[in-house]
């Protein structure tokens, strides 16, 4: 079976979860020999791991002919792929479309990110998705996340295949329930054309069938896995005398963090014998060092500012506990990477890795004394340590992607007939 | 001539309270009344009033010949005198009758068996104080907490006195051997014990409305033919369970109550009579039973594992019982009184990962959170009357200086007068 997927970030250039998450499903999927998956991102780098997918680069791939000798597209994009299978592209052409800014080869500039004119990259990402579908073979098409299902549908009515999206998050997650109606409008476009839907957890696919009015019957959910840290042994705890209580993430609004804050200052009321860290930034910063500042913990509570890579893993391993009190979270990739490293974590019950995790504590993002009670328990009693320590490490090391990838099989199985 | 033992074992935790760490050294109120209360009164208006009533009336009309005991927890009989003093009367209705045993257990339905010597004597005793307080019977036969038994706990049951103890017809335990016979211990054997048939007693239990299981309906005829069926040396079938198999698990609505209510007429038909366990400890034991490890009547191990089987459960237990010889010096009343309930085996229940039923928490570490809580107080309190910077010895002569006080001065000032008159003579 062959598989066309959309996605919008892969490893090792990421910005969010989504990423993480698109390469570790490929990843596990890979495993099952008689899957071909062809990963279609915006922009390639040239040093993702291609070694068990095919990797093609929205801009790479021309959407106006231009006549170009084979020599020159060899020196344009023969670092990144064979130059006839440029040409290839280029006879699919099917459709003009010249109003887009294209270069020398036809092919549009993506940024890749998620820039200001972020609405007219996914309407440029569509048109290379009618290219592709004209010029590549493949038996389902699978969409990640709403920047890429106007790119999805236009495959699906090209081809006529099955398509599947899957909603790693939708805005009412983001923005705490005041939807942008454009994005609205096309996430609801990809849910109705979708012949099947999968979520990232059930929080996520009641969403789906509650606020876009989808058929509970094409909706499943396929929990998010996580890959292990390769040289996790490596991640030590520096002994010190107090205990370190950190929140990682971007301080938005969707994180919760004034909770977090409000929770810091009902422990300190009691101990002495612990800091809290604020890693991240986001909207929110300032507004949380004021409120940090009136609540009188400033000599106590830490901001970081933004950590990347191994920094991440790092902080993680050397707190005593992890907290984030997301207010909507469709999975939450950061409190099974905590746990990995050994350290206990707090979570909002209103995050949907909370579903699988047995081994982490779970409150409601709102209930400030049970985060409070929780993080002073954590501090304060060494068997609960230990216990969520040991207990997550196993439970989070047997969340293995080859398993969500055999899900993601069988509903393609289902699709295809 | 075959018998059945029925025992029902009545017992309710006290419900706890959400008890933040905020309140550690300011609150001292660990219980939540209103769901005690609450729980308390459906299980007196569900089961126990019900029940007790079939059972007087099966005593009065088979002329005294239907028979069965009762163990009943010190926090069961402290909520039923609170809460549901009829539940108490109707006991005593079946106590008057002489057909119903009263068995001894450790008061708090505790695991002090295991944990501490001193303090399972005391349980022990006041249980048994408390039960001939209200039922005016002197237990003789002993069931511990959840049936916990080893070699080493009869031994100190022999010790307190009792001649029968109840433990679980565990397979580990028995191996080849049938429940169905009267034992003994290894090195005790006057000790005698009798075993649980926990096949029989889980299929009233746990499978009765089980409309899935092979064997439903289980009807009363259906039953005592089970034991009209065994081989005929095997005497006593002894059907130990939850009193609140009767209309909480098994509701009203299966027809639980028929099926008791039936059950006498049918074993009457077929020549099988009943017995209390005293009456039936009286047989002569067949053969010894041997553990060297504690083994309960709970789980699929049918070990400790429920209550102490993670480290959560152990940090509790191991700092709850750090503290009771001190507890147990104290003379406070509400001090006691939370000792002994904070030793119940429910709440250690609640921290387990496997076999955490019927937990009020959302997850055995919010169990755990909250009675640290609880206990953090508390063993401020104890703190407070007894500091830990004083080792337990020096602690014990400095009370008995104290409680001794009176005494000394009395001696003294006699010896003062006779002195006196001496030298005036």
């Amino acid at each position: 079976m062959k598989a066309l997927m959309f996605g919008w970030e892969f490893p090792p250039h990421i910005l969010g979860g989504l990423g993480t998450a698109s390469y570790g499903l490929t990843r596990g999927m890979a495993e099952q020999k008689d899957l071909e998956i062809t990963f279609v991102i915006p922009k390639p780098y040239g040093d993702e791991d291609q070694s068990f997918l095919k990797l093609i680069g929205a801009c790479n791939v021309p959407v106006v002919w231009k006549e170009n000798s084979w020599e020159h597209v060899n020196y344009r994009l023969g670092g990144i792929m064979h130059p006839d299978e440029y040409f290839w592209y280029r006879d699919h052409i099917r459709y003009d479309f010249r109003r887009i800014g294209t270069n020398d080869l036809g092919c549009i500039e993506f940024s890749g990110r998620y820039p200001d004119n972020l609405l007219q990259e996914i309407d440029n990402y569509e048109a290379v998705a009618s290219v592709l579908a004209h010029s590549l073979t493949f038996d389902v098409i699978h969409s990640h996340d709403w920047l890429t299902y106007p790119a999805g549908i236009f495959a699906k009515q090209i081809s006529g295949k099955p398509l599947v999206i899957h909603v790693h998050a939708t805005d009412f997650d983001r923005s705490r329930g005041n939807v942008n109606p454009t994005v609205y409008a096309i996430e609801k476009r990809g849910m109705d054309w979708a012949d099947h839907i999968i979520c990232v957890s059930n929080l996520t696919r009641n969403t789906v069938i509650e606020k876009y009015h989808i058929d509970p019957a094409k909706v499943s959910t396929v929990h998010n896995a996580v890959d292990p840290i390769p040289d996790v042994d490596s991640f030590v705890k520096e002994p010190r005398k107090e205990k370190l209580v950190t929140f990682l993430g971007r301080i938005t609004m969707q994180k919760g963090p004034e909770y977090f804050v409000e929770a810091a200052a009902r422990v300190l009321q009691r101990t002495k014998n612990v800091r809290f860290a604020m890693a991240g930034s986001g909207d929110m910063m300032n507004a949380m060092i004021d409120l940090v500042a009136n609540r009188g913990i400033a000599d106590r509570f830490h901001f970081t500012g933004f950590l990347k890579g191994r920094q991440v893993t790092e902080m993680l391993a050397n707190s005593e506990v992890y907290i984030m009190p997301s207010v909507s979270e469709p999975f939450g990739i950061s409190q099974m990477e905590a746990m990995q490293v050994g350290t206990p974590s707090i979570i909002s019950k209103q995050s949907g890795c909370a579903e699988i995790l047995d081994h982490a504590i779970k409150t409601d993002y709102w209930d400030i004394d049970a985060m409070a009670d929780a993080i002073y328990a954590i501090v304060e009693y060494p068997a609960i340590y230990e216990t969520l320590s040991k207990e997550g490490r196993d439970e989070v090391n047997k969340i293995t992607w080859d398993k969500a990838g055999l899900k993601v099989r069988e509903i393609y199985n289902r699709v295809v007939r | 001539m075959k018998n059945i033992c029925f025992y029902f074992e009545v017992h309710v935790p006290y419900a706890m309270k959400r008890y933040r760490f905020f309140e550690i050294g300011k609150d001292h109120y660990y219980y939540d009344d209103f769901t005690t209360e609450q729980r308390l009164r459906e299980y007196a208006e569900r089961s126990y009033l019900p029940a007790n009533n079939i059972l007087l009336d099966l005593i009065q009309s088979s002329n005294k010949k239907f028979k069965c005991a009762f163990s009943i927890s010190g926090s069961a009989l402290e909520q039923l005198e609170m809460y549901a003093p009829e539940v108490i009367d109707s006991f005593r209705a079946l106590a008057d009758t002489g057909c119903v045993e009263f068995l001894a257990e450790p008061y708090g339905h505790s695991l002090s068996s295991i944990y501490n010597d001193g303090e399972f004597e005391l349980q022990v005793k006041q249980q048994a104080a408390k039960i001939e307080e209200l039922f005016g019977k002197k237990p003789v036969t002993f069931r511990n907490t959840e049936l916990v038994y080893s070699d080493e706990i009869g031994e100190k049951i022999a010790k307190l006195g009792y001649k029968t103890v109840l433990v679980e017809g565990a397979k580990h335990i028995l191996g080849w051997k049938s429940p169905n016979y009267v034992y003994n211990h290894p090195y005790l054997p006057k000790l005698r014990l009798l075993a649980r048939n926990y096949v029989l007693s889980n299929h009233i239990t746990f499978e009765f409305s089980n409309t899935s299981w092979d064997e439903y309906p289980l009807t009363a005829d259906k039953f005592v033919n089970w034991i009209a069926q065994a081989p005929e040396e095997e005497k006593i079938f002894n059907i130990w369970l939850g009193y609140e198999s009767f209309g909480i698990i098994q509701k009203d609505y299966t027809g639980i109550f028929e099926f008791l209510k039936a059950l006498p007429t049918q074993a009457f038909k077929r020549g099988i009579g009943f017995v209390t366990p005293a009456e039936a400890a009286k047989t002569a034991p067949v053969d010894a039973l041997s553990a060297s490890y504690p083994f309960c009547w709970t789980g699929e191990e049918k070990n400790l594992s429920t209550w102490a089987g993670n480290q959560l459960q152990e940090e509790a237990l191991n700092k709850l019982y750090s503290v009771a010889e001190r507890v147990n010096l104290c003379k406070e009343k509400a001090l006691k009184h939370d000792w002994l309930h904070l030793q119940c085996t429910d709440y250690f229940r609640y921290m387990s990962f496997k076999n955490a039923w019927g937990s009020p928490f959302s997850s055995p570490y919010d169990a755990f959170i909250n009675y640290m809580n609880m206990l953090a107080d508390f063993l401020q309190r104890v703190d407070a009357e007894y500091p830990t910077s004083i080792e337990n010895e020096e602690l014990n002569a400095l009370l008995k200086t104290i409680n001794e006080q009176e005494k000394t001065i009395n001696e003294l000032e006699a010896s003062v007068k006779q002195l006196r008159a001496r030298k005036k003579a």
